[in-house]
């Protein structure tokens, strides 16, 4: 037996121990780490994947994608959903997957090759953490950004911007319903049949939920209707903070998917704490004027204290812009 | 005496602990950092210098208190802003803000949401450059919360509410200074608030008590607004337009718009151009069926009105002034509303009213001429029955110097 198979035999046999410790290894993942009380000092500690740069997932760490997914300066994101061995998540409708204690989120955040952070959501005993975790420039770890960090990048098309990994509490800001830290993403209209069927299949999935109406895939928007394309987006990209239990519910304007009262949305709405990001414009959206309407003036701006979103934005999503101004044009004057 | 020691001593954890912050290098992570790891109880002790600071700040965690050396020696720098909608952003219970200053945010300064009894004792928010659109909309902004103290504050520079206490409830502001912004200080679907004894000179607009549809909070009342000195209130608009404060005219004291019960009395009323008080009905169309536009039971009580509303932006303000001989009547209605149950005034003072004849309408539609006012409401408080308001006492407990 060579040195290297025995010490891959001793961390086998005191797997319960590395785990306790924290320390990464080809144990899998580590549920202490997930569960217990601190913050990891690394990304690796968790064990969620088998190399150091985290592009191989450990057992139990399956890969998923969003229809319509949230736009960050074109970061590129590997979303990864752990659950411990035997336990299931619960379909809820066309809502969020219900995931019980010990499940997480894993988000990878990159630019062509070059990871720049990766944010963990750990269910744990008494709700859910929201973790960054910031890239070095070797791409050999990730460590724990608690106080954010800024890093600047240059995009594909030349443009240097300072991107901003958030910090814990800007992590809550985005992720936070009634005060408590919630997932966002995996809910099941923005999540494929297939995926939600193979999670079913391979007993992860308690049920297959249905939904009747799920979120367009953002690369074939073409095809699907312009409305539905510009509310899947302003679903996934505003209203985790634009609802009525989330940090911008003081505005009144709830963009969910599931609203269908014009002004909740915007639509004849005039701004009660936008300040100069109102820019001069009365209302939220004038139907077939966008340009008369402070909801894309707001998505188009990278000015601070005008720019929405407020966090994680360095440049304009001309994508999703184009989205929103196209549903707006087309609503009867 | 000692009951009350002993409640104070015992809401106070064991291990409560001091943090300390200095100036210097990588500032904006070590605050940040201090914020974050703060437990309840603890002490985030900022030193004195210039925070140059990139990004907003927030606190989280219930509790705490965060102390800088004083509102002119301790100044988190936003200057250099790149990211996040205000300075500093308080989303947890039970916080202290005191002796420290947030200049030149690019959003807001110090927003507190669904932040329960939270204090703000002697903080400065500013914009030094002075009265500029480009300013952040509020200085010092609670919204969505359950007692608020604001005490010995200083507002200067921002483009909408120099103090902006917004959908709370249980309000004190007092013996705070709001100079040089939109509106000086403001309550805002609100309930239950006292402003009282503060310094309110050069914004566009005094004091203003708004209530407005189409929010998750409505049905702004019981204001008392008393004993404040407000003076020379003379800077022309320099809110955005959009927003509900650039209809303000320039030289108003104090402004009551659709409200339930408010009193404005003992106050120190002078040199305000337009008008020294107005009340008045939300002059836009809306479809919020669950909203009232007109103001209700408000008292303007006993106070002290020196020169106002010789300059005044309404229509017809030449002809307006040569009835009135030469200055306005230092209350203005706009007529619309119960003559009965919408507005009281003490013998002896004077109102006039736009005449409106519906809401909504030109202001220029109207049929201007003195206001004959009831000087007692049916139903209004009377000045030894007032209603409840102000923040719980208890909050005073922690401004104990």
């Amino acid at each position: 037996m060579t040195a290297r198979a025995l010490l891959a035999a001793a961390l086998l046999a005191a797997g319960s121990a590395i785990a306790a410790t924290g320390s990464p290894g080809p144990a899998g993942v580590s549920d202490v780490v997930v569960t217990g009380s601190a913050f990891p000092a690394t990304l690796a500690e968790y064990g969620f994947f088998a190399d150091a740069g985290a592009d191989r997932p450990a057992a139990g760490v399956v890969p998923y994608r969003l229809n319509t997914p949230l736009w960050s300066d074109g970061a590129e994101k590997h979303r990864f959903l752990y659950l411990p061995p035997g336990v299931k998540a619960a379909a809820n409708g066309e809502g969020l997957l219900n995931l019980p204690v010990g499940a997480a989120l894993i988000k990878t955040f990159a630019f062509g090759a070059r990871k720049i952070e990766t944010r963990v959501l750990l269910h744990r005993a008494d709700g859910w953490v929201a973790l960054p975790y910031k890239w070095n420039e070797a791409q050999t770890e990730a460590r724990l950004a608690l106080a954010g960090a800024r890093v600047p990048l240059t995009m594909p098309g030349g443009q240097a911007i300072s991107y901003a990994v958030p910090n814990k509490n800007q992590c809550k800001e985005c992720h936070a319903l009634s005060g408590a830290v919630t997932p966002i993403g995996p809910k099941a209209r923005n999540l494929s049949a297939e995926w939600l069927g193979a999670q079913h299949a391979a007993g992860r999935l308690d049920a297959l939920p249905q939904v009747a109406r799920p979120l367009p895939i953002w690369e074939a928007r073409a095809k699907a209707a312009v409305a539905d394309v510009a509310r899947g987006y302003l679903d996934v990209n505003c209203a985790h903070c634009h609802n009525p239990a989330s940090s911008a519910s003081n505005s009144g304007l709830d963009l969910r998917w599931e609203q269908s009262d014009p002004i909740k949305l915007g639509v004849n709405k005039r701004p009660v704490a936008a300040g100069r990001g109102a820019g001069n414009l009365e209302f939220g959206v004038v139907p077939g004027d966008p340009d008369h309407s402070i909801l894309l003036y707001r998505m188009n701006s990278l000015e601070g204290g005008v720019a929405m979103p407020e966090l994680g934005k360095a440049t304009v999503d001309t994508d999703g812009v184009a989205a929103v101004r196209a549903w707006i044009a087309a609503m009867p004057r | 005496m000692l009951l009350t020691l002993a409640a104070v001593l015992a809401a106070v954890p064991l291990h409560a602990k001091t943090i300390d912050v200095a100036a210097g290098e990588g500032a904006q992570q070590r605050l940040q950092e201090a914020l974050i790891l703060a437990e309840p109880g603890d002490v985030v002790q900022i030193g004195a210098g210039r925070f140059m600071l990139t990004d907003g700040l927030s606190l989280d965690a219930n509790g705490v208190t965060v102390r800088g050396a004083g509102m002119d020696a301790t100044i988190l720098d936003f200057t250099g802003q790149q990211g996040a909608g205000e300075g500093l952003l308080v989303t947890s219970d039970d916080v202290t803000l005191r002796d420290f200053a947030v200049e030149n945010a690019k959003g807001d300064a110090i927003k507190s949401k669904g932040a329960d009894r939270i204090v703000y004792y002697r903080v400065r928010a500013e914009w030094t450059g002075g009265p500029k659109e480009t300013n952040g909309a509020y200085g010092i902004y609670p919204v969505e919360s359950t007692g608020v103290l604001i005490d010995g504050v200083i507002a200067k520079g921002a483009s909408d509410a120099g103090i902006y206490v917004g959908q709370s409830k249980a309000i004190t502001v007092r013996y705070s200074r709001a100079e040089g912004n939109v509106a000086g200080i403001e309550i805002e679907n609100s309930r239950d608030a006292l402003v009282t004894t503060n310094f309110v000179t050069r914004n566009t607009g005094g004091i203003l008590v708004f209530d407005l549809p189409s929010l998750p909070v409505m049905g702004g009342g019981n204001v008392v607004i008393e004993r404040n000195l407000i003076v020379g209130n003379d800077t022309p608009n320099f809110a955005p337009k959009g927003n509900i404060v650039a209809s303000v005219r320039r030289g108003t004291g104090a402004m009551v718009m659709a409200n339930d019960n408010v009193t404005v009395r003992s106050n120190v009323f002078d040199d305000n151009p337009t008008s020294h008080v107005m009340v008045i009905s939300y002059p836009l169309a809306y479809t919020d069926k669950t909203y009232n536009p007109t103001p209700r039971q408000v008292t303007v009580g006993s106070n002290h009105f020196g020169r106002g509303g010789y300059d005044p932006q309404v229509p017809g303000k030449e002809m307006l002034l040569a009835a009135f001989g030469g200055t306005l009547p230092p209350v203005m209605w706009d007529g619309l509303g119960d003559p009965a149950s919408t507005l009281a005034l003490e013998p002896g003072a004077n109102a006039w009213t736009l005449g409106l004849s519906a809401r909504a309408t030109d202001p220029a539609s109207g049929k201007p001429g003195p206001a004959k006012l009831p000087a007692t409401l049916p139903t209004a408080a009377t000045p030894t029955a007032l209603p409840t308001v102000g923040a719980p006492p208890e909050l005073d407990a922690r401004i104990v110097k």
